[in-house]
C-alpha cells in the first residue's frame, strides 16, 4: 500500500478517520495545511530523527493471528501437563460463565461512566464486595487491589496509621514473593514512615506460628500481627484465636490473609479476632494467566475507624431521585489519592476491577453449598495426595495434618535436588511443586505441592508413579 | 454543518435485583466433581481433616441460583452498563479499540493456563512475546529495559519511587535526599506514590505559560532532591518546551527524572523519553497500546529505564541468552524486589504487543497524527458552542491529543454544572466524559479526547449532543439538573455516601443499617 502523501494516513481497521476523506475534512475544519503544524508546541530538538523499526506491520487480522499463535504455541500449559504448582497462583476450574462475563464488551472495554449510565457494572462490583464480605465475615469491603501482597502491604500501612506504631510481626512461613511486595510497602530505614518487619518463628513440629516467640516479640510498639491462614506452606493456623488475643493485648491490630476458596469449610477470620482481612481473589473464577490473574482485597468491620484508612475506592448503595430506586456511588472518595493527591491514604489507580466481576459471578454460581463442597473436595484430594506421596520410600510429607490445598514434600533422603527431580517430572508431563530449597533452607530439600478440586485420583496416581520413578 | 439529530436513546433497564435478593434455598449453580471412593477410603470425610477450632459452623449467606439464572443476571447487568458502547471521548484515558482477536488468543490455554512458576523451558512462547514487546517499547522510548510487573500506571509510579529509594540508598544518600518534585498538573499518582514511599512532596504550581517555570524548579531543587516525576504533555494538552532543561537541572543536583508517559498518544514516534534525558518512563498499555480498560484493570504500567537503573528493577527479568532462548533471570542484590507478585498482567502485555504489531511504526504515527488532528478539529467546533470556553485560552498554540474546556460561563448563566451536563449527555447515548483530576484549576471542567478510534461522525454527534444540552441548560435547566432521564436509574443522591451511619459497601451492612428493607 502506498500513501497519497507522506502525512496522509493509511486506512486501518482500528482507526475510523484514517481514510483520506475524513482526514482531509478534519484538516480543513481545523484550518491545518500541514500535519506538523499540529505539533508546534514541541521544540524541534525534542523531535526524534529515528527511523523506527517495529517489524513488519500486521494489520491483517489473519496475519496477526498466525504470528501470535505460532509463537504462543511454543509454551506448554497446565492443560498440556499435569500441574502441582500453587504458591500464590492456583489452578482451579473457572466456570465458563465467568469467562463469558469478563469478555462482554460492556465490562471489558470501558473506563468509568456514571452511577446511572454504568449502573450494572457498579452493581456487579457491589455484589463482589457483598459476597466476599459473607465469606470473610466482614461488612466493609473495598474494591479489589492489585494482589494479595499489595493488599497485605496496604493493610499494614492502615494498621500503622491507626496505631501510630511502626513495627509489624510476620511469621517466618510467609510467601517470599508476597513478603518482597510487603517490604516494598514498608519504605527504608533512612526515610520517615519506615515500618520495621520482624519475623516470628514457626513451630518445627507443626509449621504453625510459634506462640512463645510471638509473645517475646510482641509489645506496645507493635502496630500489627499479620499472618496468612492457611499459611503459604499450607498450614492451617488452628491457634489463630490465641494469636489474635495476644496481639490485641498489646493494642496491635490483627491482619489475616486468606484464600477465600477455603472459607466454605474454614472459620472466617472475623470469628478468630481479625481486624483487617486481606487475601487473594484469583481462585474465584480467574485463570492463572501466567500470574496475570492475581488480585487482592481488603475487608474490615464497618467501623469508621477502619473505613477512614482505606486506600481503595469502594461502592456503596445509595438512593436516587426516585423513591425506592437503588444506585451505587463511591464512598470516601476524598481520602483516595484521586481525591487528595499526596494527602490521601497511600494511593490507588487502575486495579483488577474486571476480575471483581468474575469473582462476583463465581461466588453466585457456587453459593453456600458450592463453597462447602469445593473446600471439602480440595482438602480431601490434597490429603489423599499427601498420604500417597508420604508412602513413597524416601519421601516425606512435613506437617501431614492440618493443611489445606498445599503441603510440603521433603526429599532429604534422596540424593537428588528438587530441581533435578522436577526436571525429571517435567519429562513425564508433570509440573512438580514449587522448590522451597533456597527460600526455606531449614526445611531441607523440599517442594510445595498444590492439589485442588481439578486433580482426580488418577492424576494423583500418575504423580505418585512419576515421583517414584524420578527419585530412583 | 447541520447538527445531528438527537438519538431517541433509552438505556436497557431490567430493574435487576441484587444477586443476594435472588434464588431459592437448595438451588445449585455449580456442582463439584464428587470425591472418588478411593480417596474417601484413605482420608475419610473432608471436614474431619480440619481441626475442630477451625471448622466453619455456619455456611456463608450466598445466593442459591441455577446456572442460567446467574448467567442471565450478569448479562442483565452488562446490558445495564453503557460501557463505551455509546461514544466515549474520555480524556486522559484514550479510548481505543480492543481487538477481539487478542481476546481469542489470551483465553487459550497457552496463556490462560500458564503458571508463572513453570520452568522457563515450558514458557518459551509467552516469554518471547513479552521480550519482543520490551524491545518494541525500548525502540519507541530509547530506554534500555522494560518490566511489566506494575499493575497499573500508579503502580509504575510507585515502582519509580521504590527505585528512587534504592538508587539513593545504594549511594548512601537516601537520608539526605528525601524530596520528590512534581507539578500541579502531574497525575495524582505521582505525588501520592512519592508520599507513600516516604518522600516529602514538592508540587510546583501551574503558571501563565501553562506549566511551572524553570525558575520555580530551580528554586526548589537542592541536594535534598531525590527525583522529578512529571508528565508532558499534561492532561490539558500543553507541552512543556523546557523539559530538557528541567531534566538537566535535576540531574545536576543529583536527582532522577521520571517521565509519566501513561498517555503517549500524541507523541508516539515523535518524542523518545531517553533522548530528552529522562532516566525512566512509564506507558499504560491500555491508554496507548490497545489493552482493554476493564473498568479499572487488570492494567499494566510498563516501566522502562536506562542502563544505570536496570540493576534496581523488580525481578525477575526476562532476557534472551546467547542461544536465543528466553530466560527468567533472578533479580540482583540492588533490585527493589517486587511491587506485585510475579511478572505482570501477562494477557494485557500480549494484547498490547499484538496491537502494536497490527499498527506498525507507520500506524503509530498515523494514530498520533489523527489523535492530535481530531483534538484540534473538536476544538474548532466546541468553541462555537456558547458557554464553552477553553482552559487557558490565552495559550494559542495547537494543543496535543486533548484539551480541557470549561463550562464555567454556562454555569454562571444557568446554574447547570458540568456534572449535570455529563449526566444529561448520557441520556442521548453518549458515555460520560472525563472532568478533571482534583483539585480543579479550571472551573466546571470537561476533558474530551477523541484519539484515533472515533469517527468524525461519532465526534460530531458528541459535539452536537453537548450543544443541545447547553441549549437545554438555558431553555429548560431543570431537565438538565434533574437528569438523567433515559438511563438505567435516575440521578443518584450521594448525600449519605460519606456518612458512616448510611454508607453500605456490602449487603449485610445495608441490611443492618436499613432494617426496614426485607431480605
Amino acid at each position: 500500500m502506498t500513501k497519497a502523501s507522506p502525512t496522509e494516513p493509511i486506512a486501518h481497521p482500528y482507526m475510523a478517520n484514517s481514510n483520506v476523506g475524513n482526514f482531509q475534512h478534519m484538516m480543513k475544519v481545523a484550518g491545518v495545511s500541514n500535519v506538523e503544524e499540529l505539533f508546534e508546541q514541541i521544540p524541534p530538538d525534542h523531535i526524534t530523527k529515528r527511523e523506527f523499526n517495529l517489524g513488519p506491520v500486521l494489520s491483517s487480522e489473519s496475519s496477526l493471528y498466525r504470528h501470535m499463535n505460532d509463537i504462543l504455541r511454543k509454551s506448554t500449559s497446565c492443560e498440556d501437563s499435569l500441574n502441582f504448582l500453587g504458591a500464590g497462583c492456583w489452578q482451579h476450574y473457572v466456570p465458563a460463565i465467568c469467562d463469558e462475563m469478563v469478555t462482554r464488551a460492556e465490562f471489558l472495554t470501558p473506563v468509568w461512566g456514571t452511577p446511572s449510565s454504568d449502573h450494572g457494572r457498579s452493581q456487579a462490583w457491589f455484589e463482589f464486595a457483598s459476597q466476599l464480605g459473607e465469606l470473610v465475615g466482614m461488612e466493609f469491603v473495598g474494591l479489589p487491589v492489585y494482589s494479595f501482597g499489595t493488599a497485605g502491604g496496604h493493610a499494614i500501612r492502615m494498621a500503622v496509621r491507626l496505631t501510630k506504631r511502626f513495627k509489624v510481626l510476620l511469621p517466618r512461613s510467609l510467601d517470599p514473593e508476597r513478603l518482597a511486595v510487603i517490604k516494598s510497602y514498608c519504605s527504608l530505614p533512612e526515610l520517615a514512615g519506615y515500618i520495621e518487619i520482624v519475623s516470628v518463628a514457626i513451630e518445627e513440629a507443626s509449621g504453625r506460628i510459634n506462640l512463645e516467640d510471638l509473645k517475646k516479640k510482641l509489645g506496645t510498639d507493635v502496630a500489627a500481627v499479620y499472618f496468612d491462614n492457611p499459611s503459604y506452606l499450607g498450614v492451617v493456623e488452628s491457634e489463630a484465636k490465641e494469636v489474635s488475643r495476644l496481639a490485641h493485648e498489646c493494642g496491635a491490630e490483627v491482619i489475616v490473609g486468606v484464600d477465600p476458596i477455603s472459607l466454605g469449610i474454614l472459620t472466617p477470620p472475623s470469628e478468630y479476632g481479625a481486624d483487617i482481612v486481606v487475601g487473594t481473589t484469583q481462585p474465584l473464577g480467574v485463570h492463572m494467566n501466567c500470574g496475570g490473574g492475581v488480585g487482592g482485597f481488603i475487608a474490615t468491620r464497618d467501623e469508621e475507624r477502619y473505613a477512614r484508612e482505606y486506600p481503595t475506592l469502594q461502592v456503596s448503595l445509595a438512593s436516587t431521585s426516585v423513591e425506592g430506586e437503588m444506585a451505587f456511588g463511591l464512598t470516601l472518595f476524598e481520602q483516595s489519592s484521586y481525591g487528595s493527591r499526596e494527602q490521601g491514604k497511600d494511593w490507588t489507580g487502575n486495579s483488577v476491577y474486571l476480575w471483581a466481576i468474575a469473582n462476583a459471578v463465581y461466588m453466585s454460581l457456587m453459593g453456600p453449598q458450592g463453597f462447602r463442597d469445593i473446600g471439602t473436595s480440595i482438602i480431601e484430594r490434597s490429603h489423599f495426595a499427601a498420604s500417597r506421596i508420604d508412602s513413597i520410600p524416601g519421601l516425606k510429607v512435613l506437617w501431614a495434618e492440618g493443611f489445606f490445598k498445599e503441603f510440603i514434600v521433603n526429599f532429604d533422603k534422596s540424593t537428588l535436588d528438587v530441581e533435578v527431580i522436577n526436571g525429571r517430572l517435567r519429562k513425564l508431563g508433570i509440573f512438580g511443586g514449587k522448590d522451597l530449597t533456597s527460600d526455606f533452607p531449614e526445611l531441607g530439600k523440599s517442594a510445595l505441592y498444590c492439589v485442588t478440586e481439578i486433580h482426580t485420583e488418577e492424576d494423583i496416581d500418575r504423580l505418585v508413579q512419576a515421583l517414584e520413578e524420578a527419585v530412583k | 454543518m447541520s447538527p445531528s439529530k438527537m438519538k431517541n436513546y433509552r438505556a436497557a433497564s431490567w430493574d435487576e435485583p441484587l444477586v443476594m435478593q435472588m434464588g431459592s434455598e437448595g438451588r445449585r449453580g455449580a456442582i463439584l466433581p464428587s470425591t472418588e471412593p478411593g480417596i474417601v477410603e484413605v482420608v475419610g470425610k473432608g471436614i474431619n481433616l480440619v481441626s475442630p477450632s477451625m471448622r466453619r459452623d455456619r455456611l456463608p449467606i450466598l445466593p442459591e441460583l441455577s446456572e442460567f439464572e446467574v448467567e442471565r443476571h450478569y448479562i442483565h447487568l452488562s446490558q445495564q452498563t453503557m460501557g463505551m458502547m455509546g461514544v466515549s471521548l474520555f480524556g486522559t484515558c484514550t479510548m481505543k479499540y480492543n481487538p477481539r482477536v487478542s481476546e481469542n488468543l489470551v483465553y487459550q490455554p497457552f496463556i490462560s493456563q500458564l503458571h508463572p512458576l513453570q520452568h522457563e523451558d515450558t514458557l518459551q512462547g509467552v516469554l518471547e512475546i513479552v521480550y519482543r514487546f520490551d524491545e518494541l517499547l525500548r525502540e519507541l522510548s530509547g530506554m534500555s529495559k522494560f518490566v511489566f510487573q506494575a499493575g497499573g500506571g500508579a503502580d509504575a509510579a510507585y515502582t519509580q519511587t521504590c527505585i528512587t529509594r534504592a538508587y539513593h540508598a545504594s549511594r548512601g544518600q537516601l537520608g539526605q535526599r528525601n524530596e520528590i518534585i512534581t507539578t500541579a498538573q502531574a497525575h495524582p499518582s505521582s505525588p501520592a506514590t512519592a508520599a507513600a514511599a516516604g518522600f516529602k512532596v514538592i508540587t510546583l504550581p501551574l503558571e501563565a505559560d501553562g506549566y511551572a517555570s524553570v525558575e520555580a524548579l530551580r528554586a526548589v531543587v537542592s541536594s535534598r532532591t531525590a527525583a522529578l516525576m512529571v508528565n508532558n504533555p499534561d492532561d490539558i494538552g500543553i507541552y512543556n518546551p523546557h523539559i530538557k532543561e528541567w531534566v538537566d537541572i535535576v540531574h545536576e543536583a543529583g536527582g532522577l527524572c521520571f517521565y509519566d508517559h501513561a498517555n503517549f498518544n500524541g507523541l508516539m514516534t515523535r518524542v523518545r523519553a531517553a533522548e530528552l534525558g529522562f532516566d525512566a518512563c512509564m506507558f499504560m498499555l491500555h491508554k496507548t497500546f490497545g489493552g482493554p480498560k476493564g473498568g479499572g484493570g487488570p492494567a499494566v504500567g510498563a516501566y522502562g529505564c536506562t542502563e544505570a537503573l536496570v540493576p534496581f528493577l523488580p525481578g525477575p527479568l526476562i532476557k534472551k541468552d546467547a542461544n536465543g532462548k528466553f530466560v527468567l533471570e533472578k533479580e540482583g542484590p540492588l533490585s527493589i524486589g517486587r511491587v506485585r507478585e510475579f511478572w505482570g498482567n501477562v494477557p494485557v502485555v500480549i494484547r498490547a504487543y499484538a496491537w502494536t504489531r497490527a499498527m506498525g511504526a507507520e500506524g503509530l504515527r498515523d494514530a498520533a497524527n489523527i489523535s492530535v488532528l481530531a483534538n484540534n478539529y473538536m476544538e474548532k467546533r466546541l468553541l462555537e458552542i456558547p458557554g464553552v470556553t477553553k482552559g487557558l485560552p490565552e495559550l494559542t498554540k495547537r494543543r496535543l491529543e486533548m484539551t480541557r474546556y470549561s463550562l464555567g460561563e454556562l454555569t454562571a448563566e444557568t446554574g447547570v454544572s458540568t456534572l449535570d451536563v455529563q449526566n444529561r449527555m448520557t441520556d442521548f447515548g453518549v458515555d460520560a466524559y472525563w472532568l478533571s483530576h482534583e483539585p480543579w484549576f479550571i472551573p466546571e471542567p470537561f476533558t474530551p479526547e477523541a484519539g484515533e478510534l472515533w469517527s468524525v461522525e461519532d465526534i460530531d454527534y458528541w459535539i452536537d449532543v453537548l450543544a443541545h444540552v447547553c441549549q437545554e441548560a438555558r431553555d429548560t435547566p431543570e431537565i438538565v439538573k434533574s437528569s438523567p432521564h433515559n438511563q438505567v436509574v435516575h440521578k443518584m443522591d450521594g448525600s449519605g455516601l460519606n456518612d458512616p451511619s448510611k454508607w453500605a459497601t456490602t449487603w449485610r451492612a445495608y441490611l443492618r443499617k436499613y432494617p426496614d428493607r426485607t431480605r
